[in-house]
């Protein structure tokens, strides 16, 4: 038998990933102070706009999703009935 | 120079015959040297157009080359090769065969310079793609296929009648820029867009790329949509349509994604997305926009290909592929899942990955031409791409909940086309320049700016903030085992209610129709694949006999080879459609010369 990876099976590893993962966040706003957005619209010159933008598409996607699913989910063998 | 070389479809098409009767390792050494073949044919090609063949009175051209038709030719060529290394191990030819056909004929479609050659290569398309579909020998496989294939045909009706009508006004059958202007433009358009799964053509797509065995469904998601693509691009760009169908499968298919439990579904309901970002390129039309829409499929094609991969070999090591049955994969198969995320960061424009380079193309050019709309779509689509590709891909798959299942990584030649594919991924993120260097319009354009790198970067993990909260609060979407109804309802039920509709209030006529004209074509159509069935066997017997098989081992070959073509009854009978339709075209074509009064 193969060893196995069973790196995330410790909580503490995850945790370091999520503390990663949120210190890169915060990088990523603050680079905006450092480079010329320059955008075509006016919006793109608003702080922080891409990463506004990217949650509310992200929630805006699942939760639309969510109401989707109601309207066209079906049982696994819907076409063999 | 031109005289000593084979047209790249026909290298492949011709030598995919003689595969099932080559054995061992001689057999996977001539399958990968057929690609390799194709390539340096296309780096030899000049440019203009060869292989001109008269043929009753007109003009084929085998050969059309220029910057767009050789850069499709070089990413379709690298993906038969890395799909052929992929399906090394498969013992079944039936599959080897129609795959390297249905390269070949894709290789046709892209060099036809005319339409008698192109509307040929699209029906060998269809129909040697819809025997990579049938693969599986399932009956879900079978039922799919059926429905491809009959779509398909429709589509090559639209197509063919478009062509017909196209080369009675024209007098020629040679094309290029069309422009939606005319009947003509219109159902070639039709035929077209159908093979790129446009909204609302597209149900095929989802329906049946998800019923592939493990290695055929990497060959299916590059070729037919991308072929398609490059006909638009050639045809019809900055039709206006284009933006309005562009942004519908950029913006819906998503959704499915989300919601879907197969991940090769998943994967299907992506592939539209992607496909739409290309018509949206195509729709805007400018020079910027256009080397987008062929930059991204270069790249979109293999980072596909390595997340059907990726699933594929899952499928093969572990027998499921659902996001319910499967997770915590990572265990066991960390190579498979490195890939895995490679692609996924790929499909999801991470910036030094391939789909970076090529996706901020697109979305540049529609704020250079100031679609305002348009350009929010394909943000908010971004993000949706990296949920379903990016996220939900591989977090479900390799992490996620563990299923318990500890399957092993799938063997060397998968890994190896898969680190290839991978490595090419990373390759075209970093070093772009050869693939600028290569687009149809000289490119002016810097992909790695400030602005950029980090607008895509807060958009991208800021979605994934947004994921990781819904997920630990519980509201992300929970897995469930269902079937999502799409378009294809209304086909197999809506279909399925009106038939029966009409066969109980025409039922009389409905007898009278069986009696006579069922059962007449029915014996007539049965007579031909039956003939066909008998001249295949009778050829393939007398070469196995030459090549020395016998007693039980040829009992065995024929025994198998009597099975495929009686399962695959329908391919053949439809092969024989294609061809009456194929003569038709021929006749009206000897007419077209002459006034119609």
């Amino acid at each position: 038998m193969k060893k196995e990876l069973t790196i995330f099976d410790n909580p503490q590893n995850v945790k370091r990933l999520r503390m990663g993962f949120f210190i890169a966040l915060i990088l990523v706003l603050i680079a905006e102070a450092f480079v010329d957005m320059h955008g075509e619209f006016s919006v793109e010159h608003f702080y922080g706009f891409y990463a506004v933008y990217g949650f509310i598409s992200y929630v805006l996607l699942i939760f639309v999703a969510k109401v989707l699913r109601k309207i066209i989910m079906r049982k696994e063998d819907y076409y063999d009935q | 120079m031109i005289n000593n070389m084979l047209p790249p479809a026909f290298i492949l098409i011709l030598g995919a015959v003689l595969i099932p009767f080559i054995r061992g390792r001689a057999k996977s050494a001539y399958m990968l040297v057929l690609p390799v073949i194709v390539f340096i044919t296309l780096m030899k090609l000049p440019v203009g157009n060869v292989w001109v063949i008269e043929f009753w009175g007109y003009e084929m051209i085998l050969g059309r080359m220029d910057k767009l038709s050789l850069i499709f030719g070089y990413v379709f060529t690298i993906m038969a090769f890395l799909g052929v290394l992929f399906a090394l191990k498969v013992k079944d030819d039936l599959q080897h065969v129609s795959g390297l056909v249905y390269v070949g004929s894709t290789l046709g479609v892209v060099l036809a310079g005319d339409f008698l050659s192109l509307y040929l290569f699209w029906e060998i398309m269809a129909v040697s793609s819809t025997f990579l579909i049938i693969a599986s020998r399932t009956k879900e496989s079978r039922e799919a296929g059926f429905r491809y294939i009959l779509v398909h045909l429709i589509g090559g009706l639209f197509l063919l009648a478009g062509i017909v009508l196209y080369v009675q006004k024209t007098g020629t059958l040679a094309f290029d820029y069309i422009g939606l202007s005319g009947i003509e433009s219109y159902l070639i358009f039709i035929g077209i867009a159908l093979n790129a799964a446009a909204i609302p053509l597209h149900a095929w797509l989802p329906d049946a790329y998800p019923n592939g065995t493990p290695t055929s469904t990497v060959f299916l998601s590059a070729f037919t949509t991308k072929s398609a693509v490059y006909l638009l691009i050639r045809t019809f760009p900055g039709a206006d349509i284009l933006l309005v169908i562009g942004g519908l499968m950029v913006a819906l298919p998503i959704f499915y994604a989300v919601l879907e439990n197969d991940i090769r579904r998943v994967l299907s309901y992506s592939l539209m997305n992607q496909v739409g970002f290309m018509l949206v390129g195509i729709g805007i039309g400018s020079q910027l926009a256009l080397n987008g829409a062929v930059a991204h499929a270069f790249c979109h094609i293999i980072y596909k290909a390595l997340l059907f991969m990726a699933a594929g070999s899952v499928l093969q090591m572990t027998g499921k592929i659902k996001c319910t049955e499967i997770g915590g994969l990572y265990k066991t198969m960390p190579l498979t899942c490195l890939f895995c995320m490679v692609g996924a960061a790929s499909i999801s424009a991470f910036p030094l990955f391939s789909g970076f380079v090529s996706k901020s193309m697109i979305i540049s050019a529609s704020a250079q031409d100031k679609f305002f709309l348009i350009w929010l779509v394909l943000q908010f689509a971004s993000t949706g791409v990296v949920d379903h590709a990016g996220i939900k891909v591989p977090f479900f798959t390799f992490f996620g909940h563990d299923s318990g299942i500890r399957a092993k990584e799938p063997p060397l030649n998968m890994l190896l086309a898969m680190g290839t594919a991978a490595a090419l991924c990373v390759g075209l993120g970093v070093f772009y320049q050869p693939l600028y260097h290569l687009l149809p319009f000289a490119v002016d354009y810097q992909p790695y700016t400030g602005a950029h790198v980090v607008g895509q970067l807060q958009l991208l993990m800021f979605g994934a903030l947004a994921f990781t909260l819904l997920i630990l609060s519980g509201y992300y979407v929970p897995e469930v085992r269902s079937r999502n109804l799409d378009a294809d309802w209304t086909y197999r039920k809506l279909g399925r209610f009106v038939y029966k509709l009409l066969d109980r209030s025409l039922n009389s006529l409905n007898l009278f129709a069986e009696g006579v004209l069922i059962r007449f074509v029915k014996s007539g159509a049965s007579f031909f694949s039956r003939a066909a069935i008998h001249m295949v066997m009778f050829c393939s017997v007398n070469i196995w006999l030459l090549l020395g098989y016998r007693e039980k081992r040829l009992g065995l070959k024929k025994k198998r080879l009597y099975e495929d073509l009686n399962g695959g009854t329908l391919p053949i009978g439809i092969g024989a459609v294609v061809a009456v339709s194929f003569v038709l075209l021929m006749m009206v074509l000897t007419q077209a010369g002459y006034p119609l009064w």
